[in-house]
């Protein structure tokens, strides 16, 4: 479970994370959505440690973020940040296999092995395995950053924008291998996603933010309705239901 | 399966890398070599000691603060620390006089500048460095103005001082490897030894620093505490090499950029052994060619800064490119 208790950020003046309190249960896909500067990028960033937080408490299975030593919250919790840049020359693999650092601290084992080649197939990296991070596309790179994060193999793993780049294909492929993570595995995949109807029909539940809020939570059934949308990103959205799972029309 | 790596193999590399140090290091010694071999070797090895030592100390530190500062065209000299060499060489002159500073024990003047720029830079981290990204940037800006403002101070000086003991002056801020002293290089050469030990333990943390901040907190690295360390034994082994020879601001970044372009990897443990290698190849190499070939003396320093120079530009120039 993971608490976050009166958090609050704020940058000079302006509140952009604003008093937030939610409890997200362990287990399972989270969606948080909501309007480009809403402060999603931001609470999660707070909720993993790499920022600061400046008021209130967050706990990861009752470990205070800002307290317990930063290797031993590395082995229950995993952030993927929305861009992702390197300097360093790495091959897909190399990246790949930081994912075991906070396991094995560099010297890979059998174990870890096996995990790095599972996340490979997972993710369809194989044929790329071997090149340079620069020598990919945005979505095979993109690929590459999950599949990290998911060598790490932790109970939460908090992903920001991670369909970014992606293709259709590859797009659905991932919240499944997300969904079937969570459900087999028993994690909690926390995901910022833009797409609300991918929120929808994969998540067990949809946070929504706005102005640095938590504006509404529950089951895709009660975020995705007009009234809610409406509230959250001030579009008309007609909403139809297909094999019973919502779907958002907002294109006109 | 398609092979890993493009480039030689590791060992052959280091192996080669090696054989050819080895090689300009006893070239170096024998070419043109006249006379009692036993004054030969002493004199010239010492030089060489000292040059092997610089090398070293220059690439490793220009490679742990490129890792730090994820940025591969910075060298360590932002912080200021040749200006700070500048202002001390200058103040010390300016205030005794050169023949005072001549006649100082050379071991009491190596201590001293050491001690004065390991503490400027470490009152500079404490104060300034809280740990984000921005104060690792905030750090380097603080650390170009304090560089202006030495130059600056030094500048002035020059400007007031006793012509004759301007040259005096002048003369110390070139690089030099003729004027080293070997009880100094002795005590560098433990000094750099005891920080290299530091910084082999570190190697795995250093390939994760080099993934950048929010990465290494990820991998639960304590960002903050290693990236202070390093910024620590980096600025000791560039005070070591400038108390020794003199600054050389660019070779740093020449050799650390050609090492990444030899090994194509991210693990420090064979970027490190290569840069220092490429280093040792360079200065000695350089030298002989200035000092046998062409015969002059002392000036590797403006040479290798001109291809250091170079480099750099180039480096920037491809980057504009992509
Ligand atoms: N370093 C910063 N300095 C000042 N303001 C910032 C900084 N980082 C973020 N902000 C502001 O904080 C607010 C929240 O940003 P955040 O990145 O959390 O939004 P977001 O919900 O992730 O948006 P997006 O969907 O565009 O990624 C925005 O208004 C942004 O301009
Ligand atoms: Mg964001």
């Amino acid at each position: 479970m993971i608490e976050v208790r009166n958090a609050s950020k704020s940058y000079g003046e302006t509140l952009v994370v604003d008093d937030v309190s939610i409890t997200l249960p362990a287990g399972g896909v989270i969606s948080l959505i909501g309007a480009n500067g809403a402060g999603k990028s931001t609470l999660l960033s707070m909720i993993s440690r790499l920022l600061p937080v400046p008021a209130g408490t967050v706990t990861v299975e009752g470990m205070d973020v800002t307290t317990t030593p930063g290797d031993v919250l590395a082995r229950h919790l995993s952030i993927l940040r929305q861009d992702n840049q390197m300097t360093a020359r790495l091959t897909v693999r190399d990246l790949i296999a930081f994912g075991r650092y906070p396991h094995s601290k560099g010297r890979l084992t059998v174990e870890d092995q096996g995990h790095i080649e599972r996340v490979i197939r997972y993710l369809e990296l194989e044929a790329v395995a071997h090149r340079f991070l620069d020598e990919l596309s945005g979505g095979q790179r993109q690929r590459a950053f999950i599949a990290m994060v998911l060598c790490q193999d932790t109970d939460y793993v908090l992903l920001d924008e991670p369909l970014n780049n992606l293709d259709v294909k590859h797009a659905v492929a991932m919240m499944k291998l997300f969904r079937r993570t969570a459900d087999e595995f028993r994690k909690t995949i926390i995901l910022v996603l833009h797409d609300i109807n991918f929120a929808s029909c994969y998540s067990d539940r949809i946070v929504a933010m706005r102005n640095g809020r938590i504006a509404h939570q529950g089951p895709p059934e009660d975020i995705i309705t007009p009234c809610v949308i409406r509230d959250v990103y001030g579009v008309e959205a007609n909403i139809h239901e297909i094999d019973g799972k919502r779907v958002a029309l907002y294109f006109r | 399966m398609p092979p890993d790596r493009r480039s030689l193999p590791p060992a052959v590399l280091i192996a080669g890398l090696g054989g050819l140090a080895a090689a300009s290091i006893v070239l170096f010694l024998t070419v043109g070599a006249k006379g009692s071999w036993s004054f030969i070797l002493t004199f010239r090895g010492t030089k060489v000691a000292a040059m092997v030592l610089v090398g070293y100390a220059i690439a490793m530190s220009t490679v742990l603060f490129q890792t730090i500062t994820n940025n591969r065209i910075l060298t360590p000299s932002i912080m200021g620390f040749d200006a700070l060499y500048r202002l001390i060489q200058t103040v010390l002159v300016f205030q005794l006089g050169s023949a005072a500073v001549a006649g100082f024990d050379p071991r009491l003047r190596f201590g001293i500048e050491v001690a004065a720029m390991v503490a400027f830079s470490w009152l500079l981290y404490r104060w300034l460095f809280s740990g984000s990204l921005r104060g690792l940037h905030l750090l380097m800006l603080v650390g170009i103005v304090f560089g202006v403002l030495f130059r600056s101070l030094s500048g002035f000086l020059q400007r007031v001082i006793d012509p004759n003991e301007f040259l005096v002056v002048q003369d110390r801020l070139f690089a030099s490897f003729n004027r080293v002293d070997a009880q100094l290089l002795a005590v560098s050469a433990l000094v750099v030894l005891a920080v290299s030990v530091v910084v082999w333990r570190k190697a795995g943390v250093l390939d994760v620093l080099a993934l950048g901040r929010d990465a290494a907190i990820n991998l639960g690295v304590d960002h903050r505490r290693e990236v202070m360390q390093m910024l620590v034994t980096v600025s000791i082994l560039v005070a070591v090499s400038t108390a020794l020879v003199g600054p050389v601001t660019f070779f740093g970044l020449l050799v650390a950029n050609l090492a990444y372009l030899l090994v194509d990897t991210h693990r420090h443990r064979l970027i490190l052994p290569v840069a220092a290698l490429v280093a040792i190849l360079v200065l000695m190499s350089g030298q002989l060619v200035l000092e046998r070939l062409l015969g002059f003396n002392g000036a590797l320093s403006i040479v290798i800064e001109f291809l250091g120079g170079i480099v750099f530009l180039i480096i920037l120039v491809r980057r504009a490119a992509r």
